[in-house]
């Protein structure tokens, strides 16, 4: 319940002020990426930390993100603690090598001996027409590799207690931050975007997914976006009867395996939406586990709502076609909860 | 203005195809902002999604395709429409792919940063650069097809710091390949300004790395940019290799349609308006003795051709939702 002393804070702001607390407290972190200077981070993710820490630790790059992502690595070798933002996650291609072959393997390649303790921080998602090179998601592309965590927050406060965890974790973690979910005043409002956030810091653990709401029906896993639209959906359904669980993944790697599974053996059938591609995605990931470890648990066939394979179109009746809504997500338990 | 003498009926070209670029895109700006307001949603509104307007950086785009055919490749980065309409991209077509309408240039699927027209060979990517290597590789297609069309790849000067400028560079000067490289060097990546991103002046020097010849345009000058293209141009066609041109050019508006551009004075941009180029070429084609009617009949002519274009896209149908899980994959071969 928000009562008159909490705060209330969107995930942008919640974001900036993790990174500063920690730039307040530990003088290796330091933030480098396109636009974080002046401009504060396209989505808003360094809002007024020039001002606060200075072009030194605050560095607007050149677009070379093979360099500055790969000096990041090698800042982090060295003992700094930096905090590298790739712009949009659809960038990842010109820079690749240096995450997946380095940043993600340096640990494992020399036995444990240096750690890369960073954060690549980058922002993923669609719903507002900027078409197939700038709204992806790509969480799987990336949690199919081993060697990096990598998180997905959904909430103002999860935001802020992962990105502190993430800047502490000594790997090296992608930090996804969802477009829409930055309380941006040039994106559609939504309410999900704002929430209370603690002034002090705190940490949320990274690894652990969180039941959002309880019910006896369904399990309906969720990530970012996806768990939003799934709540909306789940009250929706409740006027019908239904009572759906929902899990904010919030984790991606590691995998919280146990929240989803434990979830199942309640509830006997399992919806997973993605706002990623569908083929080896993390809906294909989550139901292979359910089928692993819970299929005699299941009432219903496991099944998936992502986006159809196909790269995010441009036209909006055409968008809409491809990325899971509450609409979808509603359709798709009822029908469910007609199968035997 | 140089002093070089451009063919009168080139520049006059160049001045028509200007207008039609300024009219283009300060239509989209009252376009773009229909279901804009009273408060700014970069997803709603007739046309959604970032939009990239290209006012003020027409001599880099006509200077140049004053030399190209429709067989010569052009690519195109995030800031597509000055160089879409010098290059002769089918203007109706494409207006309705930024409208996300079935009669666009890619059913809706692309969109403004993915304009795509075989039919006069220009593409273009909303990732920085990418295109580089992209016409290095049209130009090896004309060289081992033995013909003698050059290709041409458009891209900023925050572009001029990623891999991909220096790799296709290296290639195309090693594997002498009729390439030009404009570098539309319009002050700023979004809000960062060349002298944070970049170690050298002009990047016309970078040239120098890879031994090919390096021009530098300055004063977002049309005639000058015509002068220096026909040279470069001459050279690709003749089997003399790549080169690269830096051209200083205006970017008039923001980074993109709603920038709240913080990070430049009001007073830049106004001084950029009082040396428009268009103004300056419009009273160059006066001293020579051409009537003002004769302009003004180009203007008209031109602005209906865009406003027509808009129309056609406006009156276009949006693709059936189901068509979003077509083309992926091109029919397989009979």
């Amino acid at each position: 319940m928000v009562t008159t002393k909490d705060r209330v804070l969107t995930g942008n702001k919640a974001l900036s002020e993790a990174i500063a607390q920690e730039m307040e407290r530990d003088s290796r972190v330091f933030l480098l990426g396109e636009d974080v200077g002046k401009y504060g981070g396209i989505f808003g993710s360094a809002e007024k930390l020039l001002d606060r820490f200075g072009a030194e630790r605050v560095m607007d790059t050149p677009i070379s993100e093979t360099g500055f992502i790969g000096a990041a690595i090698g800042a982090a070798t060295e003992g700094m603690r930096p905090i590298a933002e790739l712009m949009f996650v659809d960038f990842f291609g010109v820079c690749m090598d240096q995450i997946y072959n380095h940043m993600a393997k340096i640990h494992y390649m020399s036995g444990g001996a240096v750690k890369v303790p960073m954060v690549l921080m980058t922002a993923v998602g669609g719903g507002y027409n900027d078409a197939a090179q700038h709204s992806q998601t790509l969480y799987a592309t990336f949690a199919h590799l081993p060697g990096m965590k990598v998180v997905a927050p959904s909430t103002p406060y999860d935001i802020k207690g992962m990105m502190i965890s993430a800047i502490q974790d000594d790997n090296p973690v992608v930090f996804m931050f969802h477009k829409s979910l930055q309380g941006l005043g040039w994106m559609t409002p939504i309410d999900a975007s704002q929430g209370v956030v603690p002034e002090d810091p705190y940490t949320v653990p990274l690894g652990k997914a969180k039941v959002v709401r309880e019910g006896r029906d369904l399990t309906i896993v969720g990530i970012q976006m996806m768990t939003h639209h799934a709540l909306e959906a789940a009250d929706r359904l409740a006027k019908d009867g239904i009572e759906a669980e929902v899990i904010d993944l919030r984790s991606l790697v590691p995998l919280d395996r146990e929240t989803i599974i434990r979830s199942v053996k309640k509830t006997h059938r399992l919806l997973v939406v993605d706002e990623d591609y569908r083929s080896c995605g993390m809906t294909s990931e989550i139901a292979a586990t359910v089928a692993e470890e819970a299929l005699y648990d299941l009432e219903s066939p496991v099944r998936r709502l992502a986006v159809p394979d196909v790269p995010i179109p441009y036209s909006r009746p055409l968008e809409n076609r491809v990325i899971p809504g509450v609409e979808s997500i509603e359709k798709a338990v009822q029908t469910m909860m007609k199968e035997v | 203005m140089s002093e070089h003498s451009v063919p009168l009926e080139r520049q006059k070209w160049m001045y028509e195809t200007m207008v039609k670029i300024r009219h283009y895109e300060e239509t989209m700006v009252q376009v773009y902002t229909e279901g804009k307001t009273p408060v700014f949603n970069i997803g709603a509104g007739t046309v959604p999604g970032e939009m990239h307007l290209a006012s003020g950086q027409e001599p880099a785009a006509v200077g140049i395709c004053a030399h190209l055919t429709p067989e010569d490749t052009v690519t195109a980065p995030h800031r597509p429409h000055h160089i879409a309409i010098a290059k002769g991209v089918h203007l109706d077509r494409m207006t309705a792919e930024i409208f996300g309408k079935v009669s666009g240039l890619g059913k809706g699927k692309g969109g403004h940063m993915h304009l795509f027209d075989p039919g006069v060979k220009f593409s273009c990517s909303g990732i920085v650069g990418a295109g580089i290597p992209q016409a290095a590789g049209a130009a090896l297609a004309c060289k081992m097809k033995k013909q003698n069309q050059v290709a041409v790849a458009f891209a900023g000067e925050g572009a001029a710091n990623s891999g991909a400028f220096h790799e296709a560079l290296n290639l195309a000067a090693l594997w002498k390949l009729p390439l030009i490289l404009v570098i539309e060097d319009n002050r700023y990546g979004i809000s960062v300004p060349k002298e944070v991103s970049t170690a050298v002046k002009s990047n016309a020097v970078r040239g120098s790395a890879y031994d090919i010849p390096g021009y530098h345009v300055e004063e977002n000058d049309p005639l000058e940019m015509y002068r220096v293209s026909e040279e470069a141009v001459d050279r690709a066609r003749k089997g003399k290799g790549p080169c690269l041109i830096e051209i200083e050019t205006y970017r008039l508006l923001g980074h993109f349609q709603g920038d709240p551009e913080l990070y430049r004075e009001k007073d830049e941009v106004a001084g950029l308006k009082e040396k428009d180029p268009i103004m300056r070429l419009r009273q160059h084609l006066l001293n020579q003795g051409v009537q003002s009617n004769v302009l003004d009949t180009m203007e008209t002519r031109v602005r209906q051709a865009v406003d027509q274009a808009y129309d056609f896209a406006r009156d276009s149908e949006y693709p059936d939702a189901e068509a979003a899980l077509e083309d992926v994959f091109a029919p397989s071969i009979q």
